[in-house]
């Protein structure tokens, strides 16, 4: 009886998602152990984390998807009543306003509004699918753009871009028009001069910086600098797990957390650092192969949106650390340090998993 | 977008959502590409060099620090600038041992406890690869005798830093302000405004004054190089360097020579004095007396001095001009006397008989005049000219508290100037609201009366009598006071005027302002309250005189100049602008303890109204514009103002 329920439980589990996200667990608590300093303190917060992941992400596999959608409307309006309340009584640390101090804790509601956006937006097309028009898009984005500029408003530049970007995916996807996708981007491109001429010089300073981190090496540019020394010497096959010289030696900063991967390169070289895209690639492509399966709308938005976002953290972190693009702060999925990113991930991987278990059930033919 | 879409057909709406997908699996292929790319690059191409730079152990990236804008005053003399001293700087990773080192050097230099306690506050907020200094100062004979011992000290360096200098000493330092080190609150305020990598190397901050609340022009852009060191943690080579931007200079409209007559005309007194241009808002002078060095700050102040400052019962660290707070005493009288005629309540062939004193209906209770005997036969004007108490007593009681303060407060009683500076207090002009709110009590007639003379809760700073003068000068235009005429730019030389920014524009009747004016005239004449101050002037002075109950003795206290010490005695008061036909100068001084305002307050804006306007100075000026040190060959980053900042 119990064996049957476990069986059924498990039943809804992906495989080979599965497989993969436990490979990169592994190597992200080798990594966490080296970066901390060989502290088991830390490992074993992360391990814990771990768990309320597998938890989580076991709980909405064996969630159907369309009770899912059932939620899509409530969550997102709940988020949006949170993120006012922040703008309006949100607690203020390092000059932004971004927590909700609820007396016991602080939660930080665009944390939230990375799932629930993409949530929403793929039930409002599933709601509209064969009667799409132009205005539906317009919609979408007031539903999209509302959040973000909540987000962006606080400031935090980084989540109202991965927000935007989870968002985003799913009207790309829902058949938004190329010609519209092509129009925006040239008509922002053009509007970069005159929105550039209207900053203050403080401002063009700030982004200058942030694109070109080497004019503040004695700020944001001493993590990069640092970081792509580590990288480098890494070489092709790494010093070896704990023997990374500038990651013991305390030269690279946020090291288990945002700047984690400097770490793994550092250690693992060019081999490990491939082995790892590969990784993400696998879980990326089963992702997509589970979108392009789907029987519903909605859990195909959905689930192609996942994929999308979870590429575009890997991309975004990596190439910060890398150097190729501007630091903002986003952890590298599994990688980072840190039970948030690992929640929002267990639920992104419990929903893949979800759509994927249940897709005969749902369709909708 | 004319985009609508048809998804009846399933397998029709997989087939396009998997054409969306393609796409971005091909995005994810590329962006990952480069990604890969990028790792080759520096994991295969470039190893060698990152792993020289890791094994030499690090990069170390060295600020370099801007040097800070100069300050001049309006004539181009200039009040701070920069000199290189010796220093002595140990970078403590070079060192064998840090103790050693730092006691073989005391037996060639003096080092100080105070110069250690300094290293060692500054060595646990830097890297060790960074120099800190051990001894600021060193004369060339120590310079010397350390160069020649240089090789038995590895990792001690003579350097020659920066350093701010005044050299004026006290001249105008509340108003130039001063720098200092900068402490951990500072620390926390440059974080909050994302200033604190622009501040590494940069070892003050300015701390009062123009100084403060220009620090972001003057501050200038930290520069840095970045060095390769070896193991040892020598410097081998400089990888890539940016050079600093020095901060702008400013120059301020404050006119030195004017400023230094003031300070010495008080000649150990203590007080203030402001003084504006009516039409611009200009402060020509923002004298606190006594001042202290600026000087004695840069460096940090040691305790003695800094004791000797900040117990001192002359309380020299506070700025007067703008924290001094005092009752306004019959210097307020013109603003009332405004008032009464812009009501309407005073009509100009309204004359009183001055018995000496003025009683309330229904009461017994004699407000007295200053003069016994009475005025006589008094108008508007002659009650200025002779400041007659009785003439204001009841012109308040026919105005009302609301309407007296609310016409007043358009010459900026009660509320901060907004001078370009921080610091200033507000005053206070009392309102039954008011006094309900602080005491819980209602508000007496009898209050009215005593403020109709200044007295009372009223409460100035000089700089807000001097911007009321200058307003009244102005023919009610009121102009936001500034200390700061012009940011020179470092780079470019070129000059930015400040704008003159109109506070408040009263509208006044004509006839109404010249019976007021006439009255401040005649005060300065013979029969007015400062008939001597005018004497012989060359050029019309509007005055009034005024005498402030010193505050913080107990209010019921008896006053006998003769039996109570010279502390206790009042202030004095006296405001002025001339030439009174087209005033180019407006004045508030309040001398401590002066007794009266005709007398000792009256002739110290008098010879500051001599320079000004006809270029007599009253004794050897130490500021002199000839011998400026514009060329002097220690000054750095010296300001070239093109054009004469002022009108």
């Amino acid at each position: 009886m119990i064996r049957q329920w476990i069986g059924h439980f498990i039943r809804h589990i992906d495989s080979i998602l599965l497989a993969t996200v436990l490979m990169v667990l592994v190597v992200a608590l080798m990594v966490l152990y080296s970066a901390s300093g060989q502290s088991l303190l830390k490992v074993n917060a992360q391990l814990i984390n771990i768990v309320v992941m597998m938890v989580v992400m076991l709980l909405v596999a064996n969630t159907q998807p369309q009770h899912i959608e059932r939620i899509a409307l409530p969550a997102y309006l709940f988020g949006l009543t949170l993120l006012i309340a922040v703008a309006l009584i949100g607690d203020i640390s390092h000059g932004a306003r971004r927590w909700l101090n609820l007396g016991i804790t602080k939660i930080q509601p665009s944390e939230l509004m990375k799932l629930a956006v993409p949530i929403m937006l793929a039930w409002y097309f599933s709601k509209r699918e064969s009667m799409l028009r132009t205005a539906d898009y317009v919609v979408a984005g007031v539903i999209l753009l509302v959040p973000v500029l909540l987000i962006a408003k606080q400031p935090d530049l980084g989540t109202a871009t991965l927000v935007f970007a989870s968002g985003f995916y799913v009207i790309f996807l829902a058949g938004l028009s190329w010609k519209f996708i092509f129009g925006s981007a040239i008509a922002f491109g053009a509007a970069l001069p005159i929105l550039w001429s209207m900053l203050h010089d403080y401002q063009r300073r700030r982004v200058e910086i942030l694109i070109d981190p080497s004019q503040d090496p004695l700020g944001a540019g001493y993590h990069i600098i640092q970081a792509t020394i580590a990288i480098g010497s890494g070489g092709m096959t790494g010093k070896g797990w704990l023997n990374g010289t500038q990651s013991q030696l305390d030269f690279v900063p946020e090291r288990t957390t945002d700047f984690i991967f400097a770490v793994f390169a550092e250690e693992f070289g060019l081999v490990g650092c491939s082995l790892l895209l590969l990784l993400f690639t696998i879980i990326i492509g089963r992702a997509f192969i589970i979108a392009s399966q789907a029987k519903s709308t909605f859990a195909r938005l959905l689930a192609g949106s996942i994929a999308a976002t979870f590429f575009t953290y890997c991309f975004v972190n990596m190439g910060m650390v890398s150097g190729i693009l501007p630091v903002v702060g986003i952890p590298l999925p599994l990688v980072s340090y840190g039970g948030t990113s690992l929640l929002t991930l267990g639920l992104s991987m419990g929903l893949l998993m979800s759509v994927q278990s249940h897709k005969r059930l749902v369709a909708t033919d | 977008m004319g985009y609508s879409t048809e998804l009846k057909n399933h397998q029709n709406e997989q087939h396009k959502f998997r054409v969306r997908l393609v796409f971005l699996i091909l995005l994810v292929l590329t962006a990952f590409s480069a990604l890969l790319g990028r790792f080759y690059f520096l994991q295969v191409y470039r190893y060698d060099y990152y792993q020289t730079l890791a094994e030499n152990n690090r990069i170390s990236i060295v600020p370099i620090t801007p040097n800070r804008g100069l300050i001049s005053d309006r004539n181009g003399i200039i009040l701070a600038h920069n000199f290189f001293v010796y220093t002595l700087e140990i970078t403590p990773s070079k060192t064998d041992d840090l103790q050693d080192t730092i006691a073989e050097l005391g037996e060639l230099v003096e080092i100080s406890a105070t110069d250690l306690k300094r290293f060692k506050k500054l060595r646990a907020q830097s890297h060790t690869f960074e120099s800190i200094p051990i001894r600021t100062h060193l004369n060339e004979y120590e310079a010397a005798k350390f160069a020649v011992n240089r090789f038995r000290f590895p990792g001690v360096e003579l350097k020659s830093r920066l350093f701010r200098h005044y050299p004026y000493g006290t001249l105008g330092t509340h108003g130039i302000g001063y720098i200092s080190r900068i402490n951990e609150n500072d620390l926390k305020q440059l974080k909050e405004n994302n200033q604190l990598s622009n501040y590494k190397g940069t070892e003050h901050i300015g701390k009062a004054g123009v100084e403060q609340a220009y620090e972001a022009e003057l501050h200038g852009i930290t520069g840095f190089q970045q060095v390769e060191i070896d193991a040892d943690g020598r410097a081998v080579r400089v990888l890539s360097s940016a050079s600093p931007t020095s901060g702008n200079n400013i120059v301020l409209s404050m006119d030195a020579k004017l400023q230094e007559i003031v300070e010495h005309e008080f000649a150990g007194r203590r007080g203030a004095l402001v003084a504006i241009q009516p039409k611009t808002g200009e402060v020509l002078a923002m004298v606190s007396m006594p001042s202290f060095d600026a000087n004695l700050f840069v460096d940090g102040i040691d305790y003695d001095n800094w004791n000797n400052l900040n117990n001192s019962p002359d309380k020299p660290l506070i700025n007067r001009s703008l924290k001094g707070i005092y009752p306004p005493g019959s210097t307020f009288k013109p603003f009332v006397a405004l008032a009464g005629l812009e009501s309407g309540k005073r009509q100009p062939p309204f004359t009183i008989s001055d018995p000496g004193y003025f009683m309330l209906p229904n009461s017994r209770h004699r407000y007295r005049d200053w003069k016994p005997s009475g005025h006589g036969a008094v108008d508007m004007r002659k009650a200025i000219t002779v400041s007659c108490d009785t003439f204001f007593y009841g012109l308040a009681v026919e105005l009302g508290i609301e309407r007296l303060t609310d016409f007043v407060r358009h010459f900026g009683f009660g509320e901060k100037t907004n001078i370009d500076i921080q610091g200033e207090l507000s005053g206070l002009l009392p309102t039954p609201t008011w006094k309900q709110k602080r005491f819980k009590q209602p508000w007496y007639m009898g209050e009215t009366v005593i403020v109709g003379i200044g007295q009372g809760y009223t409460l100035v700073t000089p700089m807000q009598l001097a911007y009321a003068t200058a307003t009244l000068a102005n023919n009610g235009k009121a102009i936001r006071p500034h200390l700061v005429n012009a940011i020179v730019d470092a780079k470019t030389n070129q000059v930015k005027m400040l704008p003159h920014t109109t506070a408040d524009q009263l509208t006044l009747n004509a006839e109404n302002l010249e019976i007021v004016k006439l009255g401040m005239m005649d005060v300065t004449r013979p029969g007015g309250t400062a008939a001597a101050v005018g004497a012989n002037a060359g050029y019309d002075i509007a005055a009034k005189t005024g005498t402030a109950q010193v505050v913080g003795i107990k209010q019921n206290e008896k006053y006998n100049e003769k039996l109570i010490a010279e502390r206790h005695r009042d202030h004095a008061w006296f405001i002025a602008y001339a030439p009174a036909e087209d005033p180019k100068i407006a004045i508030a001084v309040i001398v401590e303890n002066g007794s009266h305002g005709g007398s000792t307050a009256g002739p110290i804006a008098r010879k500051a109204m001599d320079y000004y306007l006809l270029g007599k100075v009253p004794v050897d000026p130490a500021v002199d514009p000839s011998t400026a040190p514009a060329a002097d060959s220690t000054v750095i980053n010296a300001p070239e103002v093109e054009e004469e900042p002022h009108d």
